[in-house]
């Protein structure tokens, strides 16, 4: 009796249980499916992806950055909502020996330059400046729509960035740098003008992680390949192309990121466990603590792809008056157009030189003291140096 | 006496030399390596910062014969004045005023009052009387009133104008304070949807004020509309995946000028707007579409909407050269083979509309053609798009996606239907309130924000023409602040747009770039080698005078004693 008591008890416990799981489990896909609408609160997506090195030898930052261009393309974010800066043209490299291709795996297996790459800010034109005009909004005015980062309220980002890094700054073009407190002070700027809902970083360089500590701005959320201390590692060498193709981290986030589709529900829990220290040999590491809604709830898709909100059209307006008739236009065909004066060589011609802004003359400061010491030491002679000295 | 001259020669040079260092060299060094910083009226900016915004409307109602007795007549002419405050948050209060005025009817309105249906009175009333932008006039009818059906109390109509039943349940001998007391919830009800109302403008400073959790309605209009712009880029498009099977004609220029234009006129002081329009061939839907024989008719059930736009639109492609917000109407025709498609909703009903449309894009509408043709007619067929029923849809969700709001009237409503412009009077004031209220919360938010920034940041430039902007920006911030207390929209709204287009344009200046960041150790490694030269023999030649003066003074001391 004592038994049956004691298995009755365990066996009410387990369907307790059981039922209070199915009830939890409805709970959740009701709210799933209900609370959709209002669960990210963004409407449109923007990519930012920047390659900072040029140089054949970098390839691999290259094959980086069109390799993340690629996912988010493949997951829905369109080109219009991409902004693409390559600091160096690696297709068309001289030194490549399969032109019009980047690769970015061994064997050739994958070329992410694709057919239809549209980048928007190339060679020379991806400088610090130009990166940090584009995040800001504070672009001359006429700049094209599609090199523009025309994100709202209800935008979520993402911004990509690779290259040669070090502790506290990111190298553009080998010859200029940007620094930590500058990216957090963009992003300041951003969150002041509401340029965007949610920001997802993710940053693949050495030291990557100095990059994210100083932000201070609410709703980021920061990934980067490599600790402060730690060097981020280049995956594989081609042996007939010649160069690194990828950088482990990114060549292991591509991979995750190929099996994400559009309606898939992975989250960002998923996306800080890739790339591992035994794969990566550096540790990447994540920020989470400016992001409001807990990262387990954060669909890899609120980012990388591009799931519109959708609401059916409930009504109808009665429309009755019939099409007016537009009178033909006689005075439409009339009229004919010209092209603007592409270059207005009147205006260069006779243009005054620019005034530069006055610099003195190198060695300025060296020939002003070489000449105070020279009167000097005729007018008091060189015994004298005593009372200097 | 030779070597004491030349000493003191000595002393007087160095003493020279320091002295041209401190007094000429030090302020010609910080003059020359300060940045230009123009004025900015930091003192306004900041009292700005703490919004405090009051929406005043006027009101009139008006007694039609049947609804007081004479006696009462007399006194009616009055005025009585509703305040509400609320404050969002610490920043940011409302202030909501409504200045009823009571009056009896003319002779003129009572005639059109007698017409034999709401809407020809509402056509009549218009004729006599326009009322100003932002305020309205309700006429109260006796209950036994033949113009409004059995169970509405209310009739709102296409103008600024509404018709209100009163009961007569109180008996005979009620007295005027009795009347008003009934009328006022009714008025305030009315009021709710013909005016502004608390929801909507606070829903409108989701920006200012990040998480209102008030109404899920709020957020979710709040989201789905464009934010406040100066002008927008409309452009039409129709998709022909099957240029084979259907040759399509639409009369697009013809439909936008009768259908979509009168509307877009009535809206050119909220904002200005550009239309085109485009026909793209062999252009699929991303989703495939699954045979229901149910209905028979191919299906797309609510869930896979969401992935239809995005191949779409990137095949859509842009014609705006501003930076303005693009909304997209598509009119997908499907193809013979997977005619007639229909759209079905969550619970596996069909959408009368056959449309769909996502949050600050636009929409999208299925136009089945396969009922206009024989299965074994020749193709391709020539197709005549029937435009009116299009463009009734895609003005629906025009109104949607501009901030038309669309909450259903309460219960014992009738709200007229929308004229040829497809926007009510009313409709268009409440959303000039809105807007206004939007462009005056991100125009400070950003004037402000702006303002802190120069203050962190020293090494910004600001020019002349930046502190100009500013100024503009907030003069017309105060007066459009003003002209909203007074309770003229039309002005308010437009200093409201001065207002905004001021401030981002100073917000967004080229030359705002904060590039260099030095830091403090930068600075020394610059400066350094400059003056650590120059100023070691000053300091040890001074050092020097002033240790031999010491010294001599002490010999003195010695002497004296």
């Amino acid at each position: 009796v004592a038994y049956l008591c004691f298995y009755s008890v365990q066996l009410s416990n387990m369907l307790a249980a059981i039922i209070m799981l199915i009830f939890i489990c409805f709970c959740v896909h009701f709210q799933n499916t209900a609370g959709q609408f209002f669960s990210s609160g963004h409407t449109n997506n923007w990519a930012v992806l920047v390659c900072t090195s040029r140089f054949w030898f970098n390839y691999r930052h290259v094959a980086n950055t069109l390799s993340v261009y690629r996912s988010v393309k493949r997951l829905g974010i369109p080109d219009s909502h991409i902004v693409l800066m390559l600091a160096d043209d690696m297709a068309c490299n001289h030194r490549n020996p399969k032109p019009a291709t980047v690769f970015s795996h061994r064997n050739m297996e994958l070329n992410v330059y694709g057919d239809d790459v549209e980048v928007d800010y190339r060679g020379y034109e991806v400088t610090v400046e130009n990166f940090l005009r584009v995040l800001t909004g504070r672009l001359p005015p006429s700049t094209p729509r599609s090199k523009r980062l025309l994100s709202d309220d209800r935008s979520n980002i993402l911004i990509y960035l690779t290259g040669h890094g070090g502790n506290g700054f990111l190298k553009f073009q080998d010859s200029e740098e940007i620094s930590n407190v500058e990216l957090a002070d963009a992003f300041e700027q951003m969150w002041q003008k509401r340029r965007y809902n949610e920001l997802l970083f993710i940053i693949d360089t050495c030291q990557g992680a100095s990059m994210y500590e100083r932000f201070y701005s609410p709703n980021i959320m920061a990934l980067a390949s490599s600790q402060v201390g730690e060097d981020s590692l280049s995956h594989q060498p081609d042996l007939a192309i010649g160069v690194h193709l990828m950088d482990r981290y990114t060549f292991y986030l591509l991979e995750f990121l190929e099996d994400i589709h559009p309606a898939s529900k992975s989250n960002m829990n998923d996306l800080f466990k890739v790339c591992p220290k035994s794969q990566c040999v550096s540790t990447p590491g994540h920020r989470t603590d400016l992001f409001l809604r807990d990262p387990g709830s954060v669909l890899i898709t609120d980012f990388f792809g591009s799931v519109r909100k959708v609401e059916i059209t409930m009504e109808a307006i009665h429309l009755t008056d019939p099409i007016l008739q537009l009178e033909d236009g006689e005075e439409v065909q009339e009229k004919t157009y010209s092209y603007v004066d592409q270059l207005p060589v009147s205006e260069i011609i006779h243009q005054k030189p620019k005034q530069k802004d006055w610099h003195p003359p190198d060695g300025f400061i060296l020939g002003l003291w070489t000449l105070i010491l020279l009167v000097f030491f005729k007018t008091y002679g060189i015994k004298h140096l005593k009372h200097i000295f | 006496m030779l070597m004491k001259g030349n000493k003191i020669r000595g002393q007087l040079a160095a003493l020279s030399i320091a002295a041209v260092v401190i007094i000429v060299g030090v302020p010609l060094w910080w003059r020359t390596t300060e940045t230009y910083r123009a004025w900015l009226p930091v003192s306004q900016i900041k009292q700005l910062a703490k919004l405090q915004l009051q929406l005043s409307a006027d009101v009139e109602v008006v007694f039609a014969r049947g609804t007081v007795t004479p006696e009462q007549q007399k006194k009616v002419p009055l005025t009585q004045t509703q305040e509400e405050e609320h404050a969002v948050d610490g920043d940011t209060m409302l202030r909501y005023r409504f200045e009823t005025r009571y009056r009896t009817a003319t002779i003129m309105e009572e005639d059109a009052l007698n017409k034999p249906t709401a809407a020809g009175a509402d056509e009549s009333l218009h004729t006599l009387s326009e009322s100003p932008c932002g305020s309205l006039v309700f006429y109260v009818i006796p209950e036994l009133s033949l113009l409004l059906p059995k169970d509405t109390d209310v009739y709102i109509g296409q103008r600024r104008t509404a018709l209100l039943r009163v009961s007569s349940q109180v008996g005979v001998g009620r007295t005027l304070e009795q009347l008003l007391a009934q009328l006022e919830p009714r008025i305030k009800q009315v009021l709710q949807v013909m005016s502004f109302s608390h929801t909507d403008v606070s829903a409108v400073l989701s920006d200012r004020v990040r998480f209102n959790p008030d109404s899920k309605e709020g957020i979710a209009d709040s989201m789905r509309a464009f934010k406040s712009s100066p002008g927008y880029e409309i452009t039409f498009s129709l998709l022909n995946p099957d240029p084979t099977s259907h040759q399509l004609h639409w009369d697009i220029e013809g439909a936008v000028q009768t259908y979509i234009q009168p509307l877009l006129t009535k809206l050119s002081p909220v904002a200005n707007f550009s239309i085109d329009s485009q026909t793209l061939y062999y252009s699929v839907l991303g989703v495939k579409p699954r045979f229901d024989s149910s209905c028979d008719a191919y299906t797309l059930n609510a869930d896979s909407l969401a992935h239809v736009i995005n191949p779409v639109e990137a095949r859509l492609g842009s014609n705006a050269a501003s930076s303005n917000p693009v909304l997209n109407f598509l009119l997908y025709v499907p193809d013979a083979h997977h005619s007639p498609l229909k759209i079905q909703d969550h619970r596996k009903q069909e959408v009368p509309s056959n449309a769909f449309h996502s949050p600050r894009w636009g929409g999208i509408m299925v136009y089945n053609v396969n009922g206009f043709y024989e299965p074994e007619a020749e193709l391709p067929v020539d197709i005549s798009i029937n435009m009116a029923e299009v463009m009734g849809v895609f003005l629906a969700q025009l109104r949607l996606l501009l901030g038309v709001q669309s909450s259903p009237p309460p219960p014992g409503f009738l709200v007229a239907p929308r004229g040829s412009s497809g926007l009510a009077d009313w409709e268009l004031d409440r959303l000039m309130w809105s807007r206004c209220v939007e462009n005056i919360a991100t125009a400070t938010t950003t004037i402000t924000s702006l303002a802190q920034l120069l203050d962190q940041i020293s090494n910004i430039v600001i020019n002349d023409n930046i502190a100009e902007q500013v100024s503009s920006a907030v003069n017309s911030l105060q007066l459009a602040v003003a002209e909203l207390e007074a309770g003229n929209l039309k002005y308010a709204l437009q200093l409201s747009k001065e207002a905004i287009l001021a401030s981002e344009k100073a917000f967004f200046d080229p030359s705002l770039l904060h590039l260099l960041y030095f830091p403090d150790d930068q600075k020394f490694a610059i400066y350094i080698p400059l003056f650590l030269p120059m100023c070691v023999p000053i300091l040890l030649s001074l050092i020097k005078m002033a240790s031999e003066a010491r010294q001599k003074r002490r010999e003195k001391l010695a002497k004296k004693d």
